[in-house]
């Protein structure tokens, strides 16, 4: 007779941590993976809208019109972004990802009318010449940093953080550190390149605040300052940059992707873009600095409900990263090539993944051509396809955060407020302090 | 020569002028720019082949981004003085203090005092001569450039540097990671004279040792276990 298999997973020690335990002791190292947290985080998927009815008029969804022109900069650039529509995508490096990529990037946020970001490294010809409104970051590297690209940009990011790894530097292995990549950012060909956790030439708030003053002197007070940070202590971090002199703050929740980071830093280091986004409007209302500085929410936006449901919450705009690569072919199972779809399964296999299952960006092997550095696997990414898929993505979210804000009668995407949403769970209201459905109840503001 | 005074007008007004008329006037090769005050960001941004004297001290971010300009400040700087320069020279008569010359990549920064942390921190390019001693940290991941020290140096000289090069006449209180002495040889006698006349200071260059990066840090997991 065949015994019985009893198979109980320890709820302390299941598959997972036991493969973790099982890799740990074989390498002697941590892991470092691409993508963002993979735990369950309260998120904009624990918000609903309340929308229209009796006691609210909703506009017509396809015919009445609804804004979407967003401004940025106002504060003290002589010169603001205006953008027609509040998605932005989020910086991301050429390193990281191909010049194809930065190129496909570029066109489709301008055919979309909004902007997008360099990444650490510098910013290349190709991105330049494809955006018409290109973000330049100030990263604590500085690589590829230079006062000619600082003068061609239209605002610039001063990074001090990223939601994926507050507090952590950069990480771009070897394998991506390529002839064009190692010279632009001064480095050996090959070298696993380390960026620098916090900036050379500045410590603390009163310093950050002589180096913005720097950076407009540097460009005539003309461009937009943007000071992004990952989520921790958003509260007082949104308030440090308000006195620092931003134009505009860009709030990073722990959601936020990363072509390559520590899986610990990933998944065990700030806090979820929810709560920081709370932290960051209670900031500027604090400050009265509301409308003055504009805010930016990144970290896990996927969907024009979580465009909506970010400004609802506060957020002038979002920026996206994972999103925007999803839709340029990450995690799918072919690549486009003149027009027909090649099977890429047996690359994900050999990198030891399927197709849904990916974070391997940090290998430079992606098996769709986005994540890579290799010039075989980059012309997978075909740049006009690629710019017409992410400004498909961009129009869906668009339309969903236009359609959305009607239904709550709102004439501008931007005149969605608190008062429109609600919580699922006690977390999300207490974390968003949104009431909880069916009820008047904050918790940790009001009684129940 | 054109004298531009800090007391009547703002830096912000300064370096617009520098920026936007400076470059279209002709026969203007040399300014000064009086009482700075230890004023920040002053001939930050510079794009154009002049020659400034800033008649006193300067404060954070003197001479920043350089492209070009010569700049000479008779007195002391605070922190990040020429940092990320391009070309040009900046000349500090006093001291400087933290991240002199970061992460510059290009020209020739002479500071004639001592300077404080972190000098020449993710250089990537530049020359700095300093013709007294550094403070702590100094060089750190440092990529590319060159640097002489005429006195001594701090602790964690050159840690987790890349491809730069220090030269160091003085006592080195320590090495930061990575960061080793290495043998000087006939062309490195022969930069740091180039070097030391480039900044008029008046040294033996046999007085010199070499610090450079041992390369064991560029591949953060070569010597790890990859059966896995």
């Amino acid at each position: 007779m065949t015994k019985k298999l009893v198979l109980e997973e320890s709820a302390g020690f299941d598959q997972k941590v036991i493969e973790y335990v099982h890799r740990a002791s074989a390498t002697g190292l941590y892991e470092i993976r691409g993508m963002g947290a993979k735990r369950h985080l309260p998120s904009f998927d624990d918000l609903v809208f309340l929308a229209g009815s009796a006691s609210r008029y909703p506009l017509e969804g396809y015919r009445e019109k609804c804004t979407t022109t967003t401004v940025l900069g106002t504060r003290f650039a002589k010169k603001p972004i205006e953008l027609a529509i509040p998605i932005t995508i989020a910086g991301m490096s050429f390193g990281a990802l191909s010049g194809r990529v930065k190129e496909a990037l570029g066109r489709a946020a301008t055919e979309m009318g909004t902007s997008t970001t360099t990444g650490d490294g510098g910013m290349t010809p190709e991105e330049r010449q494809s955006s018409k409104t290109l973000v330049y970051q100030c990263l604590p590297s500085r690589y590829g940093f230079n006062p000619d690209d600082l003068r061609k940009a239209d605002a610039i990011e001063l990074v001090i953080g990223q939601g994926a790894k507050p507090g952590g530097g950069g990480m771009l292995l070897g394998q991506k550190v390529t002839k064009r990549v190692a010279g632009m950012r001064t480095l050996p060909i090959g070298v696993d390149q380390r960026s620098a956790c916090r900036h050379p030439d500045w410590t603390g708030p009163d310093d950050l605040a002589i180096k913005v003053a720097e950076l407009r002197e540097i460009t005539d007070w003309e461009k937009p300052i943007y000071i992004k940070v990952g989520a921790t202590r958003t509260f007082n971090d949104v308030k440090l940059a308000v006195h620092a002199g931003a134009d505009v703050i860009v709030v990073d929740g722990m959601q936020g992707g990363t072509a390559a980071t520590q899986t610990v830093f990933i998944e065990h280091i700030g806090i979820p873009t929810l709560a920081a986004l709370r932290q960051a409007v209670d900031a500027l209302e604090d400050m009265n600095m509301r409308g003055k500085v504009q805010l930016i929410v990144s970290g896990g936006i996927r969907t024009g409900a979580d465009v909506a449901k970010a400004l609802a919450m506060g957020a002038d705009a979002v920026a996206i990263g994972q999103g925007i690569l999803l839709s340029l072919g990450c995690n799918s199972s072919s690549y486009l090539h003149e027009g027909a779809h090649i099977d890429a399964t047996a690359d994900y296999n050999a990198l030891g993944t399927a197709p849904g299952y990916c974070h391997h960006c940090q290998t430079g092997k992606c098996p769709v051509g986005v994540t890579t550095q290799d010039e075989e696997l980059e012309l997978r990414l075909e740049p006009l396809t690629g710019a017409k898929r992410v400004k498909n993505y961009l129009k869906t979210l668009n339309m969903e955060l236009t359609t959305v804000a009607r239904a709550c009668g709102k004439s501008n995407v931007h005149h969605l407020e608190r008062e429109d949403l609600v919580a699922l769970t006690l977390e999300a209201a207490a974390m968003a302090r949104i009431p909880l459905a069916g009820t008047d109840w904050i918790p940790g503001v009001s009684r129940f | 020569m054109e004298s531009l005074d800090l007391h009547k007008i703002s830096v912000r007004e300064l370096n617009q002028y520098l920026h936007k008329e400076l470059p279209n006037k002709n026969g203007v090769k040399k300014l000064e720019i009086l009482n700075p005050d230890g004023m920040h960001s002053i001939a930050a941004g510079m794009d154009a082949p002049v020659d400034i004297d800033i008649k006193g001290h300067g404060g954070y971010y003197v001479g920043g981004m350089n492209k070009h300009a010569n700049i000479t400040v008779h007195g002391n700087v605070g922190w990040g003085v020429a940092e990320n320069m391009m070309s040009g020279t900046v000349r500090v008569k006093g001291f400087a203090s933290s991240a002199a010359g970061a992460t510059g990549r290009g020209g020739t920064l002479i500071i004639e005092g001592d300077t404080s942390l972190r000098c020449g921190i993710s250089m990537k390019g530049i020359d700095i001569v300093v013709g007294g001693s550094i403070g702590n940290f100094s060089g750190f991941m440092a990529q590319a450039g060159r640097m002489v020290i005429c006195g001594d140096a701090g602790d964690g000289l050159g840690d987790s540097m890349y491809e730069a090069v220090f030269y160091v006449r003085g006592k080195i209180k320590s090495l930061g990671a990575d960061a080793q002495e290495e043998p000087m040889t006939d062309a490195d006698y022969a930069a740091v004279k180039e070097l030391l006349g480039r900044a008029g200071f008046k040294h033996d260059p046999k007085e010199f040792k070499r610090v450079a990066g041992a390369k064991k840090l560029y591949n953060w997991n070569a010597d790890a276990n990859q059966e896995y």
